[in-house]
């Protein structure tokens, strides 16, 4: 090899180095920002009045409790919808539906799945609200079950594909052993395959769960924006607020390096932290699936 | 006593890949019935009849009867499932479910509803017996069943089938993944077994066939060339085709 051989491999082989390395990388500064300009926040409001009950920002009133409950119960109310669903149709495109129908149907969960979330939330604000104020009887429709409703509807192609592969790769024959020795199709779908596919299947979970957390701009829209803090099941038929929405419609008018300023990014840290929660929940639940079978191979 | 009786019976997939064409067969209850010939000879087609595995396939068509205990198994209203309760199959790749070694055993029985502990866990016992099986594993039953050995998890296969106390056994070359002595061993366990159950035999050898046989039936590309008890197939057969593939000419 000649030198500058030697040299275009080196080039090259530290670009592609720097390009794996950049997401660690970008991650940690990101974090790091988030800390400079959050942490301020807990010197200037005191810790106590940080997890009260009131925002009202104006007046001083920094409680952010309001805001993690209200993205706790859309978020809850998301995975009730999501779930089932979300299961339920890749069970049935993987293990029930003809070859046609499944052709038919995948490119339309991707589509759905890459619906701009405004357009959903233009969609729950002019159909899903006034259908469910109508039919609940409700002051007004801008609910935490619209997000709820919404956001699942977000989740559910997330959901569906990744479950739809992880039952895919469950091997034909441990369909065929279970029917042969008399399970019916149920049966062998709840008891075997959808066991069989179980780690594949948390992380379509999780990874709903993530984008339902991150989702910001329809809950924006449908969820009404008060920062009530949600005490119970009722509440779902109330309006509330999420992290995400407020940090997204306050960070415009806030004065920078102001208090406000500071909890928004407080607040950013706090949503930072239960993304990171989740999914390191998600990656050790299969992490460690994996490794038990992997001692049990070897 | 006649257990199973083909009738004229064809299949085609809906690839035109394999198919079974007119077939007619009687199956003797209480002795060893070898299914034997060169691959894609329909074979596996022909024993996923018997219990209705077909039906998950892209079969296109299916002509003639099949009669367990004069019970048209073909017909639209035979309950599948309790007919694979009474035809067992174990598959030619050892297919242990991903569970412990108990639960392999007790799925079948609880998916049947049986529900007396005294029953399932009598049931578990007696059946590893019979797969001669439950010296090895009596002490770690709840360990998972893919750190089975091979043969362990063939033979547990086999005991699964047993535990639900079936009629007809149907064996898609059981042995083919096993060394010597885990064949032997299954192969032993067949001629116990067959006091009490029909056995249907797709054999990974003609060497098998010709030791495990009491009827033999000799299939190629879908044709039933000829049919005859073990001893006459192996030393005597009638058909030329037969001769060659016997001698190794062939296939």
């Amino acid at each position: 090899m000649d030198k500058s051989n030697i040299r275009h491999e080196f080039l090259i082989t530290f670009f592609i180095k720097s390009a794996g390395y950049s997401a660690i990388v970008f991650v940690g500064m990101i974090f790091i920002f988030l800390l400079l300009e959050g942490l301020p926040a807990v010197q200037k409001v005191n810790l106590a009045s940080l997890f009260s009950s009131r925002w009202y920002p104006i007046e001083n009133y920094f409680g952010i409790l309001p805001l993690i409950g209200g993205t706790i119960i859309i978020t809850l109310g998301a995975i009730f919808i999501a779930v089932p669903f979300g299961i339920g149709t890749a069970v049935y495109l993987s293990e029930i539906a003809p070859r046609w129908v499944r052709e038919l149907m995948k490119p339309f969960i991707e589509i759905l799945g890459g619906l701009p979330s405004v357009v959903l939330g233009f969609l729950g604000m002019l159909i899903l609200s006034p259908f469910l104020r109508n039919l609940l009887e409700l002051p007004t429709g801008l609910t935490a079950l619209a997000g709820s409703i919404l956001l699942g509807g977000i989740a559910i192609p997330t959901v569906v594909s990744v479950a739809e592969d992880a039952l895919d790769a469950v091997p034909k024959s441990y369909r065929d052993a279970s029917l042969a020795i008399g399970a019916t199709e149920w049966q062998t779908i709840w008891r075997v395959t959808l066991p069989a596919a179980r780690s594949g299947v948390l992380t379509a979970i999780m990874l709903g769960v993530g984008r339902a957390i991150g989702e910001t701009m329809t809950v924006m829209m449908v969820t009404g924006n008060a920062p009530i803090l949600p005490k119970g099941i009722s509440d779902l038929f109330s309006p509330v607020r999420t992290m995400t929405a407020t940090i997204a419609a306050e960070m415009g008018e806030v004065a920078s390096g102001s208090v406000h300023y500071h909890v928004l990014f407080l607040i950013g840290i706090v949503l930072f932290l239960i993304s990171l929660v989740v999914n390191i929940t998600a990656s050790a639940v299969v992490f460690r699936q994996k490794k038990r079978q992997e001692r049990i191979l070897s | 006593m006649n257990k199973i009786s083909i009738q004229n019976f064809s299949l085609q997939y809906s690839d035109g890949t394999e198919s079974l064409r007119n077939i007619s067969l009687d199956i003797p209850a209480n002795q060893i019935t070898v299914i034997f010939g060169p691959a894609g000879g329909g074979k596996s087609s022909l024993l996923r009849v018997f219990n209705r595995l077909n039906d998950l396939a892209d079969v296109i068509q299916q002509e003639g009867k099949v009669y367990l205990d004069k019970e048209d198994i073909l017909s639209p209203k035979t309950d599948v499932i309790a007919l694979r309760r009474k035809v067992g199959m174990v598959f030619a790749r050892p297919v242990v479910l991903p569970f412990s070694i108990r639960e392999n055993l007790t799925y079948g029985l609880e998916v049947a509803g049986e529900k007396n502990s005294d029953r399932i866990k009598h049931s578990v016992e007696k059946s590893l017996k019979q797969a001669a099986l439950w010296e090895e594993v009596k002490d770690r039953l709840d360990d998972p069943a893919i750190a089975l050995s091979g043969g362990q998890q063939q033979r547990l296969c086999l005991a699964r089938v047993l535990a639900l106390e079936p009629e007809v056994i149907l064996l898609d070359e059981p042995t083919s993944g096993l060394d010597p002595i885990s064949t032997g061993k299954v192969e032993e366990s067949l001629q116990d077994l067959k006091q009490d159950y029909t056995i249907i035999l797709v054999p990974h050898s003609v060497q098998q066939a010709a030791r495990t046989a009491d009827l033999a039936a000799f299939l190629l590309q879908g044709d039933l060339v000829e049919v005859a008890s073990g001893d006459t197939m192996f030393t005597n057969p009638q058909d030329k085709r037969t001769q060659d593939y016997i001698q190794g000419r062939f296939g």
